[in-house]
Formats: C-alpha cells, sequence, structure tokens
C-alpha cells in the first residue's frame, strides 16, 4: 500500500520546526510502524537527505524508547500498544498518517520526533525506591504477599516510562506515570515504612519539573500502552492528603516550622 | 600474553569466602576520595554503580538511552534462576552449578560457576527487598517454574517482565544514588573509547548523543557492562542500539576477548516476515512449559495445523529427547528445529519455522490458566503475526539471541587490562559454549551487586594510582583519535546506507558462522568479511555532522566494529574444531546428529589478543580443569 506522511521537522532543541510531506510506497501490512519508518530512512538517505529522527531500542513495546503522536493519538491507534508493536495493517492504502513527537512543557523537543524525558527519571531520583542498600536482605520468603496484592502492584509496575500519559493528557500532567510507581511500591510492604515520605517528595518534585495539574480527563489511561489505570491516581491523590496530614502532625509534634 | 585466572585456592564450596575475606577493604571514609565508572545501566552495570555508590565510591555512570531505565535487560522475559529450593524438589547450589556446568557443555570455569551459584539466593532476597514483584502462591510464598535444561523447578517470575522488574530495581536503588549524588550519570552518552595510562584503564572516551560533544573521563578503574554482540547478525532478539563498541574498543586496547564464536540461538522467536524486518522478537522459553513443539510428519503438508491428525505430527523433541522433551535446552532445540526444517517439514512462509501448541495444555488446565501464565506473550504475539494463538498453533523459528563469549575476565572479573572489569553478557562469564535459560538475569544481578563491588575495592585498596585528569597526554591522544574516526564516516560520503551493510554482513554471519558452521564456509566468511568492510570505508554514506543527534552517525560507529569483530567470531569458529554447546560445527557429531565435543584439544578457554591493524590476532588458551563435575557427552535423552 502507499500512504502519505506529514512529519514534525526540527533540527535541533532552539530551531523551529515544520511539517514535512514524504511518500511512503510498498509499505506491506506485515511491517511495524517502525519497519515503514526505516524504509522512509533508507529513501531519503539514498536522496542525501537527512533521516526521521526517532527514538527506538527494544522494539518489543517494553524499554518505553519509543513514542510519536500518530494522527493525534499517542501510539497511534491500536489500544495498549506502543508504536514499535503497532503494525501497518491498523492503516489502509491511500492514507494520510501525521506524525509528531510528544508535546509537553516538561519533554523539550531534542530533534525531530526525539523529546527529552530525563524529567521522568528525576521524578524517580527524588523518591522512587525502597532505602535498601546491597546485602543483608531477610530470605525473601520471610516476607508474605498475597497473590491479589502482588498481582496489583505488578499492574502498576508494567510501566515502560514512554511518557505517552503525559503526551495524551491536555494538561500534560505525569500523574499516570507518578502514580503508577507510587501504587507499586505502595502496595507491597516493602514499601510501606517510606509511603507517605515518598508520596509528597515525588509529587513536589513532579510540579516542579513544570508538569501539569491532573484534572481526570483519563486520556492517559486511553494512551497507555500497558493500560495502567487512573485507579493508581486515586490512590496517589489519597496518600497525598495523609501525608501533608502527617507531616503536618510531625511538624506539631516538633515544635512547629 | 599470561592468563592468570586468579582461581582461590582451597575447596570450590570455599573458594569465594575465603578470597572475600582475604581481599583488601578500602576504609569508608577514603572511598569517596576514589573514583569509578561504569558503562551501562542493564542489570549488571545498573546494579555495580548503585551498590559502589551506596559503599561510598565516587561513581561516574554512563549509558546511551535517554533513561538508565531502557538497557536491553529490560526486555528479558522469562526469569531468574536461583538455588533456594522452594519447591523442596531436590535443588540445591550444587544442583544449579552442576546443571549450568553441564549445560555450558563442560567449556566454562567451575569456580566461577559455584561462586555465580551460591550468590544466586542472595540476589532473589535483595530483590525482594527492593520490592520486586515476583510471582507469589495463594499462600503468599514465591512462585516458580522451570526452564530448559533444568528437571527442577527453580526459576522465579514477574510475568512474562521478569527482566523489566529487576532492572527496575536496580534502576531505582541507582535513581536512589543519583539523587544522594554518590553517582553522577551521564545518560546520551556512547563509549567510543578507552584510555589506557601505564598499562592500567583509567578512563574513557565518549560522544554525547544530543550535542555531539566528545569528551575524556577519568578514574581509577573502569567497569564494561555494556552487554553482548548478537547485533553482528543484523537481525537479532537484541535491542536495536545494542552494540560491541565499547568491548570492542577495549579488545584493541589489549583486553583479551574470549570464545567469540559462541553464540547462543534461541529456539523460540517469531520467525521472520520479510526482507525489511528490523528485528526479532523473542518468545520465552517459559513457553515450552506447556506448549507442545511438532512438525508435520510428511514433507511438504500443507494442510492446516487444526486439520493435521495426531498420527500425522512429528513431536520431534519428545521424541528424541525423552527425558527432557520440550523442555531441552536451547542449542539443542533450536538445531532439532534447523533440521526438521532442512528436511523439508519447516511449516509458514518459506518452511522456515516449527509450531509450539497450546492446544493440550489449554483442554488440560483451562484457557484461564494459560492466560494466566503467559497472556501478555500471546497478545504480543498476536500482535505481530496478526494469528490468535489460542486458537492457532505459534510459529517460531529459532534466532540469535545471546552471546556467551565476551572479554576475557579473572575470578575477580578483571580484564587483561588491570583496573579494567567486565561484567554481564560484556565479559565471556560463566555459561561455556551454552547458557541455560534464566541464567543471564542472575549472573548480571551476580556481577554487579555483588562480585564487582568487593573485588573492585580490593583492586582501589592494593594498587597505587597516580592522581591525572582529562589533561593526560594519553587521554587527549584517545580523545583525538576518536574524534577523526567519527570524522571519517562523514567524510567518505559514497552510495550506501549503514544499514544495508550491516544487513550484508548479517546475512554472511547467519548464513555461515550461524546455527551450524564448516570449515568451507567459515573461510568462505573469511573472504567476504574483508571485502564488505573495504566496501563501508569507501561507499558509505552518513548524512548531517557530527555536532548534533545524528542516529546513522552512531550507528556507522557501531557496525565498523562489528565488521570487525564478526571476522574474530569466524576465525574462533574455524580454529574450534568440535561441536560444544551453541557451537556446531558439521564435520564434528555423532552419528545421531548430536554436537561431538573434543576435550583432548579443546577444553579450553580461547583468548584472542588483538597483534594490530593487519595482522592475525594471537591465540591465548586458558586450559579448563574440571575437578568437581565429571566431564560427559551432554545427554537430554
Ligand atoms: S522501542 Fe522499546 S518500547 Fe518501543
Amino acid at each position: 500500500m502507499r500512504l502519505k506522511l506529514v512529519v514534525w521537522r526540527q533540527p535541533g532543541p532552539t530551531a523551529a520546526g515544520r511539517f514535512v510531506t514524504y511518500e511512503a510506497n510498498d509499505v506491506t501490512p506485515d511491517m511495524s510502524f517502525l519497519e515503514m519508518l526505516d524504509m522512509v530512512n533508507e529513501d531519503l538517505q539514498n536522496r542525501g537527505e537527512a533521516p526521521i529522527a526517532f527514538d527506538h531500542d527494544c522494539r518489543e513495546g517494553i524499554c518505553g524508547s519509543c513514542g510519536m503522536m500518530i494522527n493525534g493519538v499517542a501510539h497511534g491507534p491500536m489500544k495498549g500498544t506502543a508504536t514499535c508493536q503497532l503494525h501497518m495493517r491498523s492503516f489502509r492504502d491511500g492514507d494520510t498518517v501525521h506524525i509528531e513527537p510528544w508535546r509537553a512543557r516538561a519533554f523539550p523537543v531534542v530533534k525531530d520526533l526525539v523529546v527529552d524525558r530525563s524529567a521522568l527519571d528525576r521524578i524517580i531520583a527524588s523518591g522512587g525506591f525502597v532505602s535498601v542498600n546491597t546485602g543483608g536482605a531477610q530470605d525473601a520468603n520471610n516476607i508474605l504477599i498475597s497473590k491479589d496484592q502482588v498481582d496489583q502492584a505488578m499492574d502498576a509496575a508494567a510501566c515502560i516510562g514512554c511518557g505517552a500519559c503525559v503526551a495524551a493528557c491536555p494538561n500534560a500532567s505525569a500523574s499516570l506515570f507518578t502514580s503508577a510507581k507510587l501504587s507499586h511500591l505502595a502496595l507491597l510492604p516493602q514499601g510501606q515504612p517510606e509511603r507517605f515520605r515518598r508520596t509528597l517528595s515525588m509529587i513536589d518534585r513532579m510540579e516542579e519539573e513544570g508538569f501539569g495539574a491532573c484534572t481526570f480527563h483519563g486520556e492517559c489511561q486511553e494512551a497507555c500502552p500497558k493500560e495502567i489505570s487512573i485507579d493508581n491516581i486515586v490512590r496517589m491523590n489519597r496518600d497525598y492528603v495523609k501525608s501533608t496530614v502527617t507531616k503536618r502532625e510531625e511538624k506539631a509534634l516538633a515544635g512547629g516550622d | 600474553m599470561e592468563l592468570k585466572s586468579n582461581i582461590p585456592d582451597g575447596p570450590i564450596t570455599e573458594k569465594w569466602d575465603r578470597h572475600r575475606f582475604e581481599m583488601k577493604l578500602v576504609n569508608p571514609a577514603n572511598r569517596r576520595r576514589h573514583s569509578v565508572i561504569v558503562v551501562g545501566t542493564g542489570l549488571a552495570g545498573g546494579s555495580a554503580a548503585a551498590t559502589l555508590g551506596e559503599q561510598g565510591y565516587n561513581v561516574l555512570c554512563f549509558c546511551y538511552h535517554d533513561s538508565p531505565r531502557r538497557a536491553h535487560s529490560i526486555a528479558a522475559q522469562g526469569g531468574i534462576n536461583a538455588a533456594k529450593n522452594y519447591q523442596n524438589d531436590g535443588d540445591s547450589i550444587w544442583r544449579l552449578f552442576y546443571d549450568t556446568v553441564k549445560g555450558g557443555d563442560f567449556r566454562s570455569r567451575e569456580a566461577n560457576v559455584y561462586r555465580l551459584s551460591q550468590i544466586s539466593v542472595n540476589i532473589i532476597d535483595q530483590c525482594v527487598a527492593q520490592g520486586v514483584p515476583f510471582a507469589r502462591e495463594y499462600g503468599g510464598l514465591l512462585a516458580n517454574r522451570s526452564f530448559g535444561g533444568a528437571q527442577v523447578s527453580r526459576t522465579f517470575y514477574a510475568r512474562g517482565q521478569t527482566g523489566q522488574q529487576l532492572l527496575l530495581g536496580a534502576y531505582q536503588a541507582l535513581e536512589r544514588q543519583i539523587g544522594r549524588g554518590q553517582v553522577k550519570m551521564f545518560p546520551q552518552h556512547e563509549m567510543l573509547d578507552l584510555i589506557v595510562i601505564d598499562g592500567r584503564a583509567r578512563g574513557i572516551v565518549t560522544r554525547n548523543l544530543v550535542t555531539g560533544a566528545m569528551e575524556a573521563y577519568t578514574a581509577d578503574a573502569v567497569v564494561l557492562a555494556t552487554g553482548g554482540y548478537g547485533n553482528v547478525f543484523y537481525l537479532s532478539t537484541n535491542a536495536k542500539k545494542s552494540n560491541a563498541t565499547a568491548i570492542w574498543r577495549a579488545y584493541k586496547k589489549g583486553a583479551a576477548f574470549a570464545n567469540p564464536c559462541f553464540t547462543q540461538i534461541h529456539p523460540t522467536c517469531i520467525p521472520q516476515s520479510g526482507e525489511h524486518q528490523s528485528k526479532l522478537t523473542l518468545m520465552s522459553e517459559s513457553l515450552r512449559n506447556d506448549g507442545r513443539v511438532w512438525v508435520p510428519k510428511q514433507k511438504g503438508d500443507k494442510r492446516a495445523p487444526n486439520e493435521i491428525p495426531e498420527q500425522d505430527r512429528d513431536y520431534y523433541l519428545e521424541r528424541r529427547y525423552p527425558s527432557f522433551g520440550n523442555l531441552s535446552p536451547r542449542d539443542i532445540a533450536s538445531r532439532a528445529a534447523k533440521t526438521v526444517c532442512d528436511e523439508g517439514r519447516g511449516v509458514g512462509p518459506g518452511g522456515l519455522g516449527v509450531y509450539l501448541d497450546f492446544r493440550d495444555a489449554i483442554q488440560r488446565f483451562g484457557e484461564n490458566t494459560i492466560r494466566e501464565r503467559y497472556g501478555n506473550l500471546f497478545e504480543m504475539y498476536e500482535r505481530i503475526t496478526d494469528e490468535n494463538p489460542y486458537k492457532v498453533p505459534m510459529r517460531i523459528y529459532p534466532a540469535v539471541h545471546y552471546t556467551m563469549g565476551g572479554l576475557w575476565v579473572d575470578y575477580n572479573l578483571q580484564t587483561t587490562i588491570p583496573g579494567l572489569f567486565a561484567g554481564g553478557e560484556a565479559n565471556f562469564s560463566d555459561h561455556g559454549a551454552n547458557r541455560l535459560g534464566a541464567s543471564a538475569l542472575m549472573q548480571g544481578l551476580a556481577d554487579g551487586y555483588f562480585v564487582l563491588p568487593y573485588t573492585l575495592g580490593n583492586y582501589i585498596g592494593s594498587t597505587k594510582l597516580e592522581k591525572i585528569d582529562a589533561s593526560h597526554p594519553e587521554a587527549r591522544k584517545a580523545l583525538a583519535e576518536a574524534q577523526a574516526r567519527t570524522k571519517r564516516f562523514l567524510e567518505i560520503r559514497g552510495k550506501r546506507t549503514v544499514d544495508s551493510i550491516h544487513r550484508e554482513l548479517g546475512k554472511v554471519m547467519w548464513e555461515l558462522c550461524g546455527m551450524a558452521r564448516n570449515a568451507e564456509g567459515l573461510r568462505r566468511a573469511l573472504d567476504l568479511i574483508p571485502k564488505l568492510r573495504e566496501e563501508f570505508w569507501t561507499n558509505l554514506n552518513v548524512a548531517g555532522s557530527d555536532a548534533e543527534l545524528n542516529q546513522a552517525l552512531e550507528k556507522a560507529g557501531r557496525v565498523a566494529d562489528f565488521l570487525e569483530l564478526g571476522e574474530l567470531m569466524v576465525r574462533d569458529a574455524l580454529h574450534r574444531e568440535e561441536s560444544c554447546g551453541g557451537h556446531f560445527r558439521e564435520e564434528y557429531q555423532t552419528p545421531d546428529g548430536e554436537a561431538k565435543r573434543d576435550d583432548e584439544r579443546f577444553a579450553y578457554v580461547a583468548a584472542w589478543e588483538y597483534a594490530g591493524q593487519e595482522k592475525d590476532p594471537i591465540l591465548n588458551k586458558e586450559p579448563l580443569v574440571f575437578e568437581n563435575v565429571h566431564l560427559s557427552q551432554r545427554s537430554y535423552k
């Protein structure tokens, strides 16, 4: 099949960007979306033009490197599917496909379809962990965790950190990402000792990074390639309220600010 | 070159404990004055950097991804082995050790493998403490499953995303140290060369992939945890960016490269669908727990799989290997698939595929149980092939997956360059000529959490290191060389894209140095690869500049190194006149088509030493001594 691609090209972080139209001929339904772009890039290079930059690595939907807006939808039309796992059988001969980078204040464009998502790492660095050093852990079976509980934690832990939730959100909020990490740890006994500190610091960090506030549009869970639920955001907000109360009490006990 | 394995004295069960006691410690107050460079943030690198940070060293950590969480360990599906014997099915440290040495077809170092088995139990404890959500039984205890090459259930897993969950554990520990300022993280930095000063590894040269800036960084020691080199074959299950540049540069600076020809071909991957194919997708080996592998008995049987009655099916693994059946080790299962396809009994396009059928398991346990166990893998399969594996059997075919070869290291994981250490898939490691399923994650984390932090301390504590910085003439020289090399790619201005040459190299490697090899084909490859290298250096076309994000330029550097490494792999395969594990030489097989080892001549590690451009590399041998595991012909019958 043949497609018309309208692709965002931007030479660098500070340069102006624009849409450029390309033809993609010889597309077959069993190609992945990124293989289709590979083909276009081979053509461009053979004509002496610069290929379209896009991030990708595993091409198995797990590393979270890939991601672009395809016809206005983060990761494209197939639900629960990262861009690299999207196949061309989701498109029809003659379609026009608009391809853009994630758009969010906290994700500046690096080049073409590549954006800088390091803000997400900084949210994790602010508290998204259990503070245990290597060595000295007790026997793993000393901690009993019910199957249901670990399954729920795993649902949240499945986040691949691609940033689609941010791109899909009208407020460019990182609430789904942050709440997924918080829930993963809050649902497990290992995460309890630092639960409220963690909630406070990660949410504070999220705001400092310039992500927007969550107003429950729910676009994030629609776009998420791992179908992570916004229930996690509800849990995060509940914990946030509790944490601020605990913090106030702690302060009062310590004799105020 | 002298290969000193530095295996501690004493009985194998006590070596590591004794060694830990004998190693030098660095006073905690002094550690912050010592710096370590860690390259790579997969399981080995991420866990090493985090642990070294916890210990108080000044760590500089580099990865070429935009985030350390994206390293390719993340894609490991099936699980991680540990000798916990939680299932009370007769497992033990000794059995895991034995299975691993045997599974590796007796081409690994006993002492290292024993240590790995010992440490395996600590890894699980550590990961659970971090909050890794391993699968559980209803009673709240950890669940296990069995994996190829073992008759006990010792594999821990988190759905089909075990690598992801373990990596997130290590990544979180790493981010914690980054937050504390103990680790300085350099994402989007690719290592392009190693800096060696007075015979010791003292730093690296990197390119900032976003700005193109090239810089030299120095430290007291360098750890390479940069993964394997399966992408030599172009098509593999490796992530697209996985490459050999870091270890290849180290090789060219004097680190010996061990057993480069030992490549693992994984039996259960989704077959290639066309020329546009950019990578191959693995279907976890855990599927073989419940799936049965078969092909039609008749050549060219064109019936749909569900229409082929029982008596016309050949469950060839169950037939040939009754005691391990569908759970035969990877090398054996892959070769058996190749054999039936060569006989013309393969299925799917081009006859390059075999069925992996869940019909019986679904009948026995119900669709829900199967969905529970493998749901995400089934979905992934359907997304790629547009076929529903609950209804039609999967089609699978072997693909390059893992490389057992890598930088030669001693017991301390130190290469032949003092101060340069290698962990995870980047070293030649503990898997001999074939790695058992669920052992890569184990080895990566063992190296990173529990071995390197000790042995690096010992090196730093017992070595007098001069203060140096990036202005040292050797550092400046390495930087200038790397800059010149990068420029060269842009100046060729030929006609061919990097990918087109890479694909061509991949074909040569797969056809002549893949699942089965013979002297004639290998000699042909030795003729073809230098020609292709010539083509690369005279007819390459890389657009753009080196002062920006330039993905074609990045690839050019990686493929340039693959074009050299490929040749070394072929040389190694040619010299090893025996079949063992993943290395199958057609001339050396038993009458029933099994690998025939030659322990008299080849019970050694082949460690290749770089001798200079246009010179043949030098072969060094580390003899392998088996005092605890009885050398025998591997049988899974
Ligand atoms: S490339 Fe890894 S998730 Fe798409």
